[in-house]
């Protein structure tokens, strides 16, 4: 039998949605996530928030969605050009459905120190 | 010389070049004379039905399918001279195909059109009472089975439908890319508000997004709901402060009376519970559409619990085939509906279910035989229903319930939660790192139901709580054949 680990004093237990329940995603798993969305034919759009602020609906856009861009390395720089701007925060990536007009996907790619 | 007209005059009426009244003549009429209509070709705006129907030895099938159409529209056993006030031949149901039933010499296919006026406009209720009604009981049928039904989208736009849809939903929880997952508390009776909300509470803590109420919990002496709802509030606020994520619980507000569940979706509003949960077929249509409209008034989120279903839905040649049922509910509205899981405990055809799944969330359904369509269905920009697969499913289950059911979906885990050793959190955290494994293998491009054991072996070295999981459950399987099956040729 074993605890399970999870409180309020507990910074560690503070999650972010889809999968946020998995280790942190290396290069190649990241590269393999944006390959869906791009495959989907959805927006990629990127957007962090200071960890704190991480439950609203609305974080920072990072500049406009990249409509129509579907070359998987440009989408990561921007990824990585978002997270050297923004160190201490959550970057996160959707996929931006716009039949559905909803996100059909959304990550977390760099985590921030949760509060 | 009035001779002379009256003979002219019946030549052209003889001919149908005069449009003259009908004389009243009492008696019995062969149904098909009226009735079977075999060169009608139905209109845009029909309602659309196809029966199952297995008649009694000797009955011809033009008088029998006939006959299913007048019971269940204008018709009555014997002529009446009020038929003659009105244009019976514009608002009789007609019979105007027959197919045979693929693997089975018993009984035929009859399709039968409705002129859209023959329902009153929002009205599943109303429909429902005309082709399910008393035609059900005639003499001349051995049994009878209402398969599918075409609702034009001229109906579809008066009806209101699910109070927010899936999109809206996804949005007000911020859950993307992924089924939700949900939990029913267990046992199903007996546990006393606080009890009960710290088993939500564990489980909402340990990762799920939703637990639900079981659909005999309504108002019993061990729990009165008043005391249910305040519980679980503090459990779902304490998970989501917990967590970081937005939780929910189908507080379920069936009741006795239409104004005792307004009562109770009131106060479930008023203390910021963000979905409340409704038992569609025992507590009635008439019901569930008034909370319905209430829920899209008021944002809240509707699960919809199936009770009494398989009583309607499982016999293969009497009763009402589940996509039918599920027609109903998109139109009477609902934001979640129990959809079967075809590899759990309980019944449930893949191709038939996987039939039933896009009737709940597509916007266009094409006729497909295979998954027992028999009509295309426009659904127009009606939101969508989220199918919730729900009965003795545990981690094993996860990989082929999501490809079976992909991200538009709630998997609900019960027993498969909190039969967990180490107990509920566990057990939520188990089946949300399973979820997540799957999602993002599937993602990659694997096929899950393929390499489903090594996706999940491969998760549960970062996560104690599902490899215990997988060590519990590794036995268990429910592979009994369905009772209800497409029909197919067999011979």
């Amino acid at each position: 039998m074993q605890d399970y680990q999870s409180s309020l004093g507990n910074a560690d237990s503070r999650k972010f949605e889809t999968f946020s329940y998995l280790p942190e995603f290396n290069a190649e798993q990241t590269k393999q996530q944006i390959q869906y969305i791009v495959d989907k034919g959805w927006n990629p759009s990127i957007e962090h928030t200071e960890p704190e602020h991480a439950t609203g609906s609305y974080w920072y856009m990072w500049k406009l969605p990249m409509f129509g861009e579907t070359n998987v390395d440009a989408i990561l720089k921007e990824l990585e050009a978002c997270h050297t701007a923004h160190p201490a925060n959550h970057v996160r990536l959707l996929g931006l459905d716009n039949f559905a007009q909803c996100a059909g996907a959304s990550m977390v790619i760099y985590r921030g120190k949760t509060v | 010389m009035a001779h002379i007209f009256n003979m002219a005059l019946n030549i052209l009426i003889k001919k149908g070049e005069v449009n003259m009244a009908k004389a009243y003549n009492a008696g019995v009429k062969e149904y098909r004379e009226t009735y079977w209509m075999p060169d009608y070709t139905p209109k845009d705006t029909d309602i659309l039905a196809c029966f199952k129907i297995t008649p009694q030895d000797g009955v011809p099938r033009e008088e029998i399918a006939a006959a299913v159409a007048a019971e269940s529209s204008t018709g009555t056993w014997t002529t009446v001279w009020t038929d003659l006030l009105t244009d019976l031949d514009y608002y009789k149901g007609r019979a105007y195909a027959m197919e045979d039933v693929p693997g089975d010499d018993t009984c035929f296919y009859a399709f039968i059109a409705y002129p859209i006026d023959l329902f009153e406009e929002g009205s599943v209720v109303n429909v429902m009472t005309s082709l399910v009604g008393n035609v059900f009981g005639f003499k001349a049928l051995r049994a009878l089975r209402l398969e599918d039904v075409r609702f034009p989208i001229a109906y579809v736009m008066t009806c209101n439908g699910p109070p927010q849809g899936i999109q809206l939903e996804r949005d007000i929880l911020n859950k993307y890319g992924r089924p939700m997952l949900g939990c029913t508390i267990k046992p199903k009776l007996g546990l006393s508000a606080k009890n009960y909300g710290r088993a939500c509470y564990e489980g909402l803590r340990g990762g799920l997004d939703f637990t639900k109420d079981d659909e005999n919990v309504t108002s019993q002496p061990f729990m009165r709901w008043r005391a249910r709802f305040d519980f679980v509030m503090e459990a779902i606020l304490k998970a989501e402060q917990e967590t970081g994520e937005r939780k929910g619980h189908y507080l379920n507000v069936t009741a006795a009376t239409s104004d005792e569940m307004m009562k109770r979706a009131e106060y479930a509003k008023e203390i910021g519970a963000p979905i409340i949960m409704h038992d569609y077929i025992t507590g009635g249509w008439t019901a569930n559409t008034q909370l319905a409209q209430w829920c899209q008034d008021n944002g809240m989120l509707l699960h919809i619990h199936r009770a009494m279903h398989a009583v309607i839905d499982r016999n293969p040649h009497h009763g009402i085939h589940f996509r039918v049922l599920t027609k109903i509910l998109r139109l009477s509205g609902g934001d979640h509906l129990h959809s079967g899981t075809v590899v759990g405990k309980l019944e449930g055809d893949r191709g038939a279910t996987l039939g039933w799944i896009d009737i709940m969330r597509d916007s266009f359904i094409k006729e497909d035989r295979s998954r027992g369509i028999f009509f295309d269905q426009d659904w127009g920009a009606m939101p969508g229903v989220l199918p919730v697969a729900s009965g003795g499913i545990h981690v094993w289950h996860m990989p082929a319930l999501v490809n079976i059911f992909g991200d538009d979906s709630v998997l609900q885990f019960g027993g498969g939660t909190l039969g967990h050793p180490w107990g509920n959190a566990a057990g939520a955290a188990a089946n949300r790192v399973a979820v997540e494994a799957c999602v993002e293998a599937r993602n990659m491009g694997k096929e899950l139901e393929k390499e489903g054991k090594d996706i999940l072996t491969k998760a549960a070295k970062h996560s104690p709580e599902l490899a215990i999981a997988m060590e519990t459950w590794k036995e268990i399987k429910f592979e009994f054949d369905t009772v209800d099956k497409i029909d197919v040729a067999h011979k």
